[in-house]
């Protein structure tokens, strides 16, 4: 008997068919990887088997957990069994915690649901299950709130509640996505322990082939609510047989094709000893704690025509160095200078430097205004210039910068939720065109997009660079990228570039420790998967 | 935490210096002389100044407004214009109807709200929510002096269960005092339990729909015990913050309702204070119900760190 067992389970919300005939088995002691785009259906899939599903939805098939068809049990039944035998870790450990509740707490309730113990007995194993998820309540005490912890000690303390009566399925739905890298290796390593010793199954939920290849035993790839191909993860990668899985393993390691250029041209943006300070949190009634400098005496600087990557993880000053090359934010010492022109001037930001760099940002979703019409979105960077163009000129300039990205003039009357996130993050590069800037900072641009989508805008800009003579800042935790996109990287750490140089030196042969271990960190497909992949 | 509360409380008191000085200044730009009002278009001149001078008026702005604040810092509140009697028994007279009945007024709208609130976000979408949610549509349409008058017909007129108007007063025991402020208390309440009855359940749904929510169930909780224990405290922040409101808004806005049903409160005096140009009064009054206002926001913003310990470290 499998530990669980799905067979031709289908799922409707609404009316609205969700999962087709989905089959999957896991045996204990073993990590199944499911992988699939957004909208493939694995979160649904996983939601299925804790029948914690959204209101209107309906099953068919069979769901067999330790033989049980949880299909057919009743939601009073389901709360015996959700917790102590089937436990879920999510994406996001910055919201998953009730932010008004102690962590410790938080995870003897799992306990106290589900055994008539004492409070304190509670606590105790509340305190033991915080040490096998590496977070000892001597360091961190059980009296914590969750705003109090890193968002990777968060995923521990998530880990800890559902491990804590030792289930025998743990179901984690991208549980490291949301974190850096190193915590991301932490966090699995934990995981992998944690299946180990207690010969539970896992279901690792995942859209990062690498992430899943490294772990799992099973695979299964899904699409659009269907299961495309499933087998040993080590059989599975050498004969994938789906055109789509083979176009994901493709998409995942794709490297766009960058036109060549001989000579690099003249310094365009000058980084010099930047520095920059923010003022402490008050203290008492008059005083205030002392500032903390982001970033510390940064200097660098980026030549025309040429991709310049900016790596390091959350916290290390990425964004407030973005912020300061962008003129948002003024520095405390040092310089920053556009082809020559200072970028702050004057206590205001240089309009004319400004109009010659545009920014995308990650978040495809929040970045625009939903009441307005694509060509008043795109046709935004206009108010940069003394005097922009108007009427026909205007939509003509609209419509070359959406061709540019390809996408079509018709477009440009439509309402932005009317697009698929790739298609918002092509309209973000179209409007940072509209304005033919010389440098555009990506600030995370792809990190939200699915594999293949990515490796599309990655192609795309690419293909913009060589014909607009762009020259790229691209600014990204997800190393992968970085080295597929950039000539030269940059490696941040605590507000400091501690490493510099080209792309394939830094990677193949990194001399810093830290830039060491984040590479070491991040995930990577096993090398027969990158050979198929190439 | 401590630090919180000085912090807060500090600002309580800059909000009541500063609120005294704006208070003071509006009266002293309203055109109008007290005396001359008092003693009618024909006084003598020498007598007007006479009065002027007992009330104080010939002083400055400045050490007028100093003998005020000072006056009232030791429960003087300077003698009434009109009544010529002290200014602080008029108000302890009056507050001693219209505390309470705010009071009862808010217990009965939180009372009514609470459950109506979560009885609904529980039913999201069911019978239960559109009942709720149609009743409170109504209590917050219908003005309250109209449903006041409604009760009076209904359970003072036809029913005499109880009587139309006057306050009983506190000597004749609690029970009595307590029974003539029931209907205006049901009037004032009704509006404002639909609006926090709504307020309720709009923020009990979106806490509901919180990753939290989906942890604790994921825990094996059922859907009441994530409520109970998870979504509902998270609830609390803006339900706090409009019972707040209306408590600021029930001491100093029960006025009609004192009027329906006769009852001397401190919205009936200060009414009365402003048509007889008793400055001294309506200053009073009004400082009094900005020292209400301020002290209740003080108790919302520690109830606020209480409920949420990421506010305990911040100002």
């Amino acid at each position: 008997m499998s530990l669980l067992q799905i067979d031709k389970l289908s799922l409707a919300i609404g009316g609205v068919q969700i999962l087709h005939d989905v089959s999957l088995r896991l045996e204990a002691g073993q990590i199944l990887g499911v992988i699939g785009e957004s909208g493939s259906g694995k979160s649904m899939t996983a939601f299925a088997v804790t029948q914690l599903l959204p209101v209107g939805a309906t099953c068919r098939g069979r769901v067999l957990l330790q033989g049980q068809d949880v299909l057919a049990q009743t939601e009073a039944q389901m709360c015996q069994l959700r917790g102590r035998v089937v436990s879920m870790v999510f994406q996001e450990p910055m919201t998953a915690l009730n932010p008004l509740h102690p962590i410790g707490q938080q995870v003897a309730e799992t306990i106290m649901v589900h055994e008539n113990i004492s409070r304190s007995a509670a606590m105790a194993r509340a305190a033991q299950a915080l040490t096998r998820a590496e977070l000892p309540p001597e360091r961190f005490p059980m009296g914590r709130y969750p705003h109090e912890l890193s968002g990777g000690q968060r995923q521990r303390v998530v880990i800890a509640m559902a491990i804590a009566l030792r289930p025998s399925l743990l179901i984690a739905d991208e549980p490291t996505t949301a974190l850096d890298v190193t915590t991301q290796a932490e966090i699995l390593a934990l995981l992998r322990r944690l299946v180990q010793e207690d010969g539970m199954g896992l279901m690792l939920i995942s859209h990062d082939l690498a992430v899943v290849a490294d772990m799992a035993d099973q695979i299964v790839i899904m699409r659009q609510g269907e299961v495309v191909e499933q087998g040993p993860a080590a059989q599975l990668f050498s004969g994938l047989r789906h055109p789509y899985s083979q176009a994901l393993l493709a998409a995942s390691g794709h490297v766009p094709a960058r036109p060549h250029r001989g000579q690099l041209g003249a310094p365009l943006l000058e980084v010099q000893r930047a520095t920059r300070r923010y003022a402490g949190p008050r203290r008492g009634l008059w005083g205030r704690a002392p500032g903390f400098e982001a970033v510390r005496d940064v200097s660098f600087c980026l030549r025309r025509g040429e991709s310049l990557g900016l790596v390091g993880e959350s916290g290390c000053g990425k964004s407030t160095l973005t912020r300061a090359i962008l003129g948002l934010d003024a520095l405390q010492s040092g310089s920053i200078a556009f082809d020559g022109q200072p970028v702050w001037a004057g206590g205001s930001p240089a309009r004319a430097v400004r109009r010659r760099m545009q920014v995308v940002f990650q978040d495809p979703y929040g970045s625009f205004n939903p009441r307005w019409k694509v060509a008043r979105l795109v046709a935004e960077p206009f108010h940069l210039l003394d005097q922009p163009p108007t009427g026909a000129a205007r939509r003509a300039a609209v419509n070359e910068a959406l061709h540019s990205v390809g996408l079509t003039a018709a477009d440009g009357d439509k309402y932005i939720h009317e697009f698929s996130g790739g298609q918002r993050q092509r309209i973000a590069i179209a409007r940072a065109l509209i304005i033919k800037p010389d440098l555009i900072i990506l600030d995370e641009a792809v990190s939200a997009l699915d594999v293949s989508v990515r490796a599309q805008v990655l192609d795309l800009l690419a293909d913009l660079s060589g014909r607009f003579g762009l020259s790229y800042l691209f600014i990204s935790h997800d190393l992968g990228v970085v080295r597929a996109i950039t000539d030269r990287v940059l490696v941040m750490r605590a507000g400091q570039i501690i490493e510099e140089g080209p792309t394939e030196q830094v990677f193949a042969s990194p001399t810093h420790p830290y830039t060491k271990e984040l590479i070491a960190a991040a995930p990577v497909l096993p090398a027969y998967a990158k050979e198929i992949a190439q | 935490m401590l630090q919180f509360f000085l912090k807060r409380l500090m600002a309580l008191v800059l909000t009541l210096v500063v609120a005294s000085g704006v208070i003071f200044l509006c009266l002293e730009i309203v055109p109008g002389d007290p005396a001359l009002y008092m003693l009618g278009l024909n006084a003598q001149e020498d007598t007007l100044a006479a009065l002027r001078a007992e009330l104080g008026l010939d002083m400055g702005p400045l050490a007028r407004y100093w003998a005020w604040v000072s006056g009232m810092v030791v429960g003087d509140f300077g003698i009434s214009y009109t009544y010529r009697t002290p200014v602080a028994e008029m108000v302890a007279e009056r507050l001693k109807v219209s505390l309470p009945l705010a009071v009862y007024a808010l217990t009965l709208s939180t009372a009514i709200a609470f459950p109506a609130g979560i009885w609904a976000a529980s039913r999201r979408g069911r019978g239960a929510d559109i009942a709720v949610m149609g009743v409170t549509q109504l209590g917050v349409a219908i003005p309250n002096f109209w449903f006041a008058m409604l009760m009076v017909l209904v359970f003072a007129i036809q029913l005499r269960w109880f009587n139309a108007g006057g306050f009983a007063g506190w000597e004749a025991g609690v029970g009595p005092a307590l029974k003539s402020l029931t209907l205006p208390a049901i009037a004032l309440a009704l509006p404002q339990a639909s609006i926090l009855a709504r307020v309720m359940r709009s923020a009990l749904l979106e806490s509901l729909n919180e990753d939290y929510v989906r942890t604790a169930r994921a825990k094996g909780l059922s859907r009441g015990q994530a409520l109970w224990r998870h979504a509902l405290r998270n609830a609390l922040i803006p339900v706090l913050t409009i019972i707040g409101l209306q408590f600021a808004f029930l001491m100093a806005g029960a006025i009609i309702i004192e009027n329906v049903f006769y009852l001397p409160g401190l919205g009936r005096l200060v009414f009365q204070a402003i048509s007889a140009r008793d400055l001294i009064v309506v200053e009073s009054v009004v400082m009094l119900l900005v020292f209400a206002v301020v002290v209740v926001n003080f108790l919302v913003d520690i109830a606020y760190a209480l409920v949420d310990p990421r506010l305990r470290g911040q100002v």
